[in-house]
Order: C-alpha cells, then sequence, then structure tokens
C-alpha cells in the first residue's frame, strides 16, 4: 500500500508539471495559434536560470521563483516580436516548425557549455525533510510541488476566465481583429501571452529543479509526454488543460505500481484512444 | 421607450456643430488580390445619420471595414477630427473615437453578456452608462450572465450596439443593423438610433431597406462597384425613388 501511495505522490507531481505547461501550451495556442514546440526548451531554461541565480549571484530558490520566470518570459516575448510575430497567419506547420528549431538550438547551447548530465539544485532549507501522514511518508517538498502548481494552475483560470484582462484575451482568442477595432491593443497583448504561457513553463522549471535536477535536456524528455497531454486535453480549454495535466500524471502513477512495464506508454495509449474516439480532445473545442 | 437622460450629451454637442467630422477621399481597397474600392469619397457632418445604400458587394461593408482600419491593404485619405487616419491602426482609430457595429455583431461566444458589454474600452469621457444603457435595452439586464452567443438575433444586435455606447466615442458605424430581425426588433432599433442622433451621436449606417433608414438618415449616398455614384438628402428621398430602384434592383 505504502508504494501505491508513493506512486499516486510521483504521478501527483508530474500532473503538477503536465499541468503547468500544457496550461501554458493552451494559452499560447488559443492566442498566438501557434503549437510552442520551444516549451520544453523555456522549462529548461527556468531551471537552469534558477541554478544561474543560485551559484552565481547567491539569489535563493524563493527569489527563483519569482525572477526565472520574469526572464524566461522577456526571452520568450523577444522571442515572438522578433521571430514569430512574422508567421501571424500562417499554417500551423511554420509556427511548429520554428519553434522545434528554436528548441534544438536553445538546447543544442546549454548541452555545448553543460554536457548533457545533471547539476544538483538543492531543495531550500525551509523545504527540507518530510512529514509521516500515517498511511505514508511525504516529503515536504514533494507536498509542496503540487499544492503550489496547483494554486498557480487555479491562479492562471481566474485570470483568464474571471477578470477583464481574461475577457479580453477570450475575446482576442475568438476575433483579434474586432477585439483591435474596439481600441485594444492586440499585438501587444499577443506578445504578453507568449510571455506569460513561457513564464509558467519557466517556474516549472524551477520547481522541478530540486527534484530531477538541473539538465539540458530535461525539457526535451518531458515535452514530448506534454503534448500527448494536451493532444488528450484538447487545445482549446484552460480548466481542461489542468485537469488532463493532473489526472494523467496520476494515471501514469498508477500504471507504474499496477503494471510498471506500461508506465511510459499509457499517456500515449490514451492519446490514440482519444484521437480514435474524439479527435478533437477530451475537453477541446472544433478547429 | 423611457427616455434617455440627456445628462452626458454636452460633452458631445461640443463638437457636433455640424460641421465635417469625416471626409473620405479617393478611397480605395483591397482584399487580397482583390480590388474591392475604387476611389469613394463622401464626407458626413457632425450630429448625422448617414446611409451608405447599394447592392450586395457593392463595397459599403469594405468601405465602414476601411475607415475601421480592419482591412488588408488601404489608400486614399480618412480624415477624422481633421486627422488623417489612412495608416493608423485600428487600436489607434478607435481610440481617437469612432466605433464599430459589425455586420455579423461579433458577439464573443467565451464571454457572458455582461462581458461582452464591457468588452471595449472606453476611449473618452462622455459614453453612456450602463443603467443608460438598460434604459434603452431593458432586455440585455436580464440576461447579463447568459453566454453571448446565446442571445436571440435581435438581443444580440442590441448588444453590439450597447457596447459601442459607453466607450465615449461619438461616431458610430453600424452595419446593416437590421439584417434578419423582426419588424417590431427592427423598429426598436429605428427608435434608438433616433435616440442616439438626439444625444448629439453620429452615426454612418449601411443598410439595404432603405425604407427603414428613410426613418432615420438625413443624407444617403448610393455605392456601386465600389465608387460613390449618386447621394441626396432625406427631403429628396422621393424625388429620387426612381433612381434609388434602378440603382439597387428592388
Amino acid at each position: 500500500m505504502q508504494a501505491l501511495y508513493a506512486q499516486l505522490l510521483v504521478g501527483l507531481i508530474n500532473g503538477s508539471f503536465y499541468a503547468l505547461l500544457s496550461l501554458g501550451l493552451a494559452v499560447i495556442f488559443g492566442m498566438l495559434n501557434i503549437i510552442n514546440f520551444a516549451h520544453g526548451a523555456l522549462y529548461m531554461m527556468g531551471a537552469f536560470v534558477a541554478y544561474f541565480l543560485l551559484n552565481l549571484f547567491g539569489i535563493n530558490y524563493w527569489w527563483a521563483l519569482l525572477i526565472s520566470p520574469l526572464v524566461v518570459g522577456i526571452f520568450g516575448m523577444i522571442l515572438e516580436r522578433t521571430m514569430l510575430k512574422w508567421l501571424t497567419g500562417l499554417d500551423h506547420l511554420y509556427g511548429l516548425l520554428l519553434t522545434f528549431g528554436l528548441a534544438l538550438i536553445i538546447q543544442g547551447v546549454f548541452q555545448n557549455y553543460f554536457g548533457s548530465s545533471g547539476l544538483p539544485y538543492s531543495i531550500p532549507d525551509q523545504l527540507r525533510g518530510g512529514m509521516n501522514l500515517g498511511f505514508m511518508f511525504l516529503p515536504i517538498y514533494r507536498g509542496w510541488v503540487v499544492v503550489f502548481s496547483l494554486v498557480v494552475c487555479l491562479a492562471t483560470w481566474f485570470l483568464i476566465e474571471r477578470t477583464r484582462l481574461g475577457a479580453y484575451l477570450r475575446a482576442a482568442t475568438e476575433n483579434p481583429t474586432l477585439v483591435r477595432a474596439f481600441g485594444i491593443n492586440v499585438p501587444r497583448m499577443i506578445t504578453l501571452t507568449y510571455g506569460l504561457g513561457v513564464g509558467l513553463a519557466a517556474l516549472a522549471g524551477v520547481l522541478s529543479a530540486p527534484i530531477n535536477q538541473v539538465r539540458p535536456l530535461m525539457g526535451a524528455d518531458l515535452i514530448i509526454v506534454v503534448f500527448a497531454v494536451v493532444v488528450i486535453g484538447g487545445m482549446g480549454s484552460i480548466m481542461g488543460s489542468i485537469i488532463t495535466g493532473f489526472a494523467l500524471g496520476v494515471i501514469e502513477g498508477l500504471t507504474k505500481y499496477f503494471y510498471p512495464e506500461a508506465s511510459n506508454t499509457v499517456v500515449f495509449v490514451l492519446m490514440v484512444l482519444v484521437l480514435l474516439v474524439k479527435p478533437t480532445g477530451l475537453t477541446g473545442r472544433a478547429a | 421607450m423611457p427616455d434617455l437622460p440627456l445628462a452626458e450629451a454636452p460633452a458631445r454637442t461640443a463638437s457636433a456643430a455640424g460641421g465635417e467630422i469625416l471626409s473620405v477621399a479617393n478611397l480605395e481597397a483591397w482584399y487580397g488580390e482583390s480590388h474591392i474600392l475604387h476611389g469613394i469619397n463622401f464626407s458626413v457632418n457632425a450630429g448625422e445619420v448617414v446611409t451608405l445604400l447599394g447592392r450586395n458587394g457593392a463595397g459599403k461593408t469594405t468601405t465602414l471595414k476601411s475607415i475601421m482600419g480592419i482591412i488588408g491593404k488601404r489608400s486614399g485619405s480618412i480624415r477624422f477630427n481633421a486627422q488623417e487616419m489612412i495608416r493608423t491602426s485600428s487600436d489607434r482609430i478607435a481610440r481617437a473615437g469612432i466605433a464599430f457595429c459589425p455586420e455579423e455583431r461579433g458577439i464573443f461566444s467565451s464571454l457572458d453578456v455582461r462581458e461582452n458589454l464591457l468588452l471595449p474600452p472606453v476611449v473618452r469621457q462622455g459614453g453612456l452608462s450602463l443603467d443608460q444603457i438598460f434604459d434603452l435595452f431593458p432586455n440585455l439586464k436580464e440576461r447579463l450572465k447568459s453566454q453571448g452567443t446565446k442571445l436571440s438575433g435581435g438581443e444580440q444586435q442590441m448588444l453590439a450596439i450597447a457596447r459601442i455606447l459607453r466607450t465615449g466615442a461619438s461616431f458610430l458605424m453600424l452595419d446593416e443593423p437590421t439584417e434578419g430581425l423582426a419588424p417590431v426588433i427592427i423598429q426598436q432599433i429605428g427608435h434608438t438610433i433616433a435616440r442616439l442622433k438626439k444625444e448629439g451621436f453620429t452615426i454612418l449606417l449601411v443598410e439595404q431597406n432603405f425604407r427603414w433608414a428613410s426613418t432615420v438618415a438625413d443624407r444617403y449616398y448610393v455605392v456601386e462597384h465600389g465608387k460613390i455614384i449618386d447621394g441626396f438628402a432625406n427631403s429628396e428621398l422621393q424625388a429620387n425613388m426612381e433612381k434609388l430602384h434602378a440603382y439597387l434592383g428592388v
């Protein structure tokens, strides 16, 4: 039983990263119509920025949670302004190819300097140790990751679905021309949206640094699964991508307990099934 | 129809001394490769209701979209309040005080009625308050929580007009506001436009239904093949009826 709970926790943690990443992908896709293949590389950059902050400037984890998403978000906004912007109105394929190329370049640069092995990033003192919950032992940092991710996901959902700024975003996703004709600077909103999506990826990167170490390919490994999550959940829905992210993490964890051989493929099997039955994804809208 | 309180009127009528507020000269516009407007010339005076008439595909909607800056390519001159707008982006045109209600109404399905209503930002003082808007369109008040596109066609049209009245823009462009609506609702929209005119709004209307338009318009222009081919005042409508039937093929 202990092992089951442990796998459930691992599932929830992976689910946190899936949710944060697929949420960003969904927001970016909605607004820019771009399938952001650079997402994994930007997640990795988030972890590296935290690593640099700590080792070069002595800036701790808590500040990294704030600074790293900002730095990577600004980097993303520069990418948007200088490159992605020119793809407006073109087929999805162009955005996919461009961001895939960017991902390879970013990962290549980091691999060139840091190789493929992991750099250590230690758990902040306040989150060390664990709690005995009676039925299982909960490492505090892991609990923190799940709770914090959930809070960030829900806050993002609130921002998009319940605020005035979010109404602009939703409206511009539907009809950017008309929203602009109401006097809203839509190009600037698009840039900020990309920054937001990318910032969420960087935040996930910082959260994962103490668990998974900091590696140039950490995003490349993860992003494949995240895209499967996005396909299953559907691109259109914010809440859908959050729920699907967590749910698939848990399903993966359970598979690790009941049938470990399938744990790496279960998400893709589900993806194939969903594509066969409901090609727009479980919560997605028709394209 | 309740009377609209006129408290906000002075802000608009200050500029509504009757001078030329919009002047369009040699306006040409393209959708991709196709050349739609071939030199449109007309003007609108402050406080007027001007109607563009013409067959389907004549270029009326394209004229409005060109003024709003949401057409691929345009050339010529569009002067609004003596400011050249031909190279201005649509968000700045909106901030200069032009508001647009598109033919397809453009109600957002991912927004509820309240969010749709509050979406266009206020660009200047003097817009209608929410209470004044609910006075004009009582139906909207009861449906604030509904999804925007769950409203009936008439309610959607009211919402599309209502949301641009809040912004303080004094120059409204309405593209076929009566299209596909029941006669009783068309009548209500007519009353609304008459009231807005009294309030000092300037309105540029595109309309197929010139009998309805004649109840609100001061002047008409006839658009054909991307050009203005005729223009006359409402008082000259009867005298021009025969010509008009020929232009519009009705």
